[in-house]
């Protein structure tokens, strides 16, 4: 590069190519990138909806449409009641966290279904460890012990996907099967009669059942929130006022101060949610530990896919494979390392399903789990196709799945009703993706 | 012109070189100079074995017998790696670009800048912007845009930048105007005229007589194989090229039947 900007610059005038640039590009540019001002941001916008790029819209209506249905619907109208908003938060943080692991392989342009058992056999194996009859192992060597197991059975099925180049979608079905089978021989060990709990006087039994019940106290939880928005709003401005003065591509100030502002309210909604004593009898307040754990988790998975070259490289080789290969990228490890992220994440996952059940049991729906995790991925954004998708819409299209969840569990619907709305939930969600994908030109490669 | 004089030792000199597959002959005693600052033009007839000389060049296959010297030295080009080191970059007729990655993403695949272990992505861009200014590439709106919103003629600017961002002294392109239109093509041939006066060497495998006499200072043509011909291309006229690319020789006195020096 020194080299080049060395050399003498040639004097004749360069043709104007500028009416090579057709004006239709326009509407398939993220607006952040094109827009000097908020206005000229919001008319980029508008030309992109227009154009069938929506963004977050429809789940932002989906979410509206949802709220409305089944508070309407609820019997007494609990729905919107703080204790049952906190309920809900609780069953969808199983899925946002088991949809951000669906993330890693629907991102590398593959699939997982082995996610919701493989975090189940992990999980499982926490909940035996810790037991104080049997093993009585620390909860946090039990904790990393069952994540083991899952980095273990997603290298596998990471080898055997990517060595002998077998199809994800079957590698993994089979991995589904097996990790069934273990995790209800898993249940079986001890004398629990397959139903091992966290019921007890045992520490390491009390930390695992906070993770998804612990509070923290309203205080404390309003300050955490304060530091954690204030933390972030700092990071993004300085980072993009340093780009603006630098002259780089950067948004408008305005539209980082909405970002900024919009993590705020939704902080201080959910704190203050939170923070409504919801118990019926003496109190039960503070926000739980549970949002922390999944706000880590998204954490520490954003900045790992989008600042990091492993990163660059899971969207490298979900847009083009050869391209990446050609780049010198190890294909076969990069996939690899992404299925066992994946079943890792989904240990973190069903460990919080295990804390919200209060222990383990056959009852543990595996198979459902691995279709709520994909519709919510879907529905946040995540392409099917490979290239496109964050971990922020996993946490989102959980956030979605949990409210049809929970609002169905409200009316008491019976099982039945659940699958046919989950396959209904699932569908949508992959028409969402198609027709999106149809009427636009970004995307994955390949464009049938 | 800025490449007036042709200088005494070419940037790459190749010898003798031959190339099989199994019993296929694709190449047979091959003799090619590329000049540094100057556009060749590889013309040939389909299976002529064009894109098998440049993958020898780009070290994607093993020649079998003969010599590659580059700036006067013998060297051994056994992977992409090694010609990335010596300074060839190669440019594809698919390009290589992760549509669903930006432009500078792109142009640093695979050589990520890290500050503290995390992706540098201010300088990344600084760079890619420098280079892009320098190509005069000035029609893509955002540097940050994805690569699935660039036009034909964009794309192929972008992997060319790409490919001349890492000090390279050859730059191969392979067909890059055959899937353009007019004014893309036309941004293209800009394109390679500003890698010469850049004093890039540039070495292009074209169909397209019309690109070849418009950029190209040297023209060699490949015939079932065999180099027929190799000259300048003040030295050829449009019928006597495709006489060489259809039987490997000229009924005119136009062009000199290669000889190696």
């Amino acid at each position: 590069m020194e080299d080049l900007s060395k050399q003498t610059d040639i004097p004749e005038a360069a043709p104007d190519l500028t009416a090579a640039a057709p004006e239709a590009t326009v509407a398939e540019l993220p607006p952040e990138v094109v827009a000097q001002s908020l206005s000229e941001y919001l008319r980029a916008y508008a030309a992109r909806i227009r154009a069938g790029e929506s963004g977050v819209l429809p789940i932002v209506f989906a979410m509206v449409l949802i709220v409305v249905v089944f508070e309407a619907i609820s019997p007494n109208q609990v729905y919107l009641s703080p204790g049952n908003l906190v309920n809900l938060f609780q069953q969808s943080a199983v899925i946002m966290v088991l949809a951000m692991a669906e993330s890693f392989a629907l991102i590398l342009g593959e699939i997982d279904l082995s996610v919701g058992f493989v975090g189940a056999c992990g999980a499982a194996i926490t909940v035996q460890l810790v037991q104080p009859i049997t093993t009585n192992w620390a909860w946090p060597l039990a904790i990393v012990a069952g994540l083991l197991f899952c980095l273990a059975f997603g290298g596998i099925q990471g080898v055997l996907i990517t060595r002998l180049r077998l199809p994800s979608f079957i590698v993994t079905l089979a991995g589904y099967l097996v990790a069934n089978g273990l995790f209800l021989k898993i249940l079986l060990f001890g004398p629990f009669s397959g139903y091992p709990n966290l019921v007890g006087q045992s520490d390491n039994l009390h930390v695992l059942y906070n993770l998804m019940w612990g509070t923290i106290d309203p205080i404390t939880s309003w300050v955490v929130a304060g530091l954690v928005v204030a933390g972030l709003g700092a990071l993004m401005w300085f980072a993009d006022s340093r780009r603006r003065t630098s002259g780089l591509v950067a948004p408008p100030a305005s539209l980082t101060l909405i970002k900024i502002g919009a993590i705020a309210i939704v902080a201080v909604v959910v704190v203050s949610i939170c923070n409504v004593n919801r118990a019926n009898l003496g109190t039960l307040e503070g926000v739980p530990w549970m949002i922390p754990i999944v706000l880590a988790v998204l954490g520490v998975w954003t900045v790992l896919l989008q600042r990091t070259k492993y990163g660059r490289y899971v969207y490298a080789i979900g847009g083009n494979p050869e391209a990446a290969r050609r780049a010198g990228i190890n294909l076969a490890l990069v996939r690899t390392v992404g299925f066992m992220l994946c079943s890792f994440t989904a240990g973190i996952g069903m460990l919080l399903y295990a804390s919200y059940l209060n222990g383990m049991s056959n009852n543990v729906q595996g198979g459902q789990y691995v279709l709520y995790a994909v519709a919510a991925a879907v529905i946040g954004g995540t392409s099917l196709m490979g290239g496109r998708g964050k971990p922020l819409h996993g946490v989102l299209g959980g956030l979605v799945i949990g409210a049809i969840y929970n609002g169905m569990y409200l009316l008491g619907l019976q099982f039945e009703w659940q699958y046919i709305v989950t396959g209904l939930v699932l569908l949508a969600a992959i028409i969402i993706d198609a027709v999106s994908r149809r009427g636009s030109a970004s995307g994955s490669v390949t464009r049938i | 012109m800025a490449a007036q004089v042709a200088t005494d030792e070419p940037l790459l000199k190749i010898r003798e070189l031959d190339k099989h597959f199994g019993p296929v002959q694709a190449l047979y005693h091959v003799d090619l100079d590329i000049p540094p600052g100057q556009v060749t033009a590889l013309c040939g007839d389909n299976g002529a074995g064009k894109t098998v000389l440049t993958k020898c060049i780009a070290g994607i296959y093993q020649v079998d017998h003969g010599q590659i010297s580059w700036e006067g030295h013998p060297v051994h080009i056994h992977n992409a790696r090694d010609a990335a080191r010596l300074g060839i970059e190669t440019v594809y007729q698919d390009l290589a670009l992760a549509d669903n990655l930006d432009i500078v993403q792109n142009m640093f695949l695979g050589r990520e800048r890290l500050r503290n272990g995390l992706l540098d992505e201010d300088s990344m861009e600084r760079a890619a912007k420098e280079t892009l200014s320098n190509l005069r590439v000035t029609t893509v709106k955002s540097i940050r845009q994805p690569v699935a919103s660039l036009s034909g003629g964009q794309r192929q600017s972008v992997a060319v930048a790409k490919a001349v961002m890492w000090n390279s002294k050859l730059v191969i392109m392979d067909e890059p105007t055959a899937a353009l239109g007019v004014v893309q093509t036309r941004m293209v041939l800009d394109l390679i005229r500003r890698l010469r006066d850049k004093g890039l060497a540039v070495m292009v495998i074209s169909h397209n007589l019309n690109d070849v006499f418009e950029v190209a200072d040297n023209i060699a043509v490949l015939y079932l194989g065999r180099m027929a011909v190799q000259d300048r291309v003040s030295n050829f006229d449009r019928q006597s090229v495709v006489e060489y690319m259809t039987t490997g020789g000229s009924g005119r006195a136009s062009g000199r039947p290669f000889k190696a020096n």
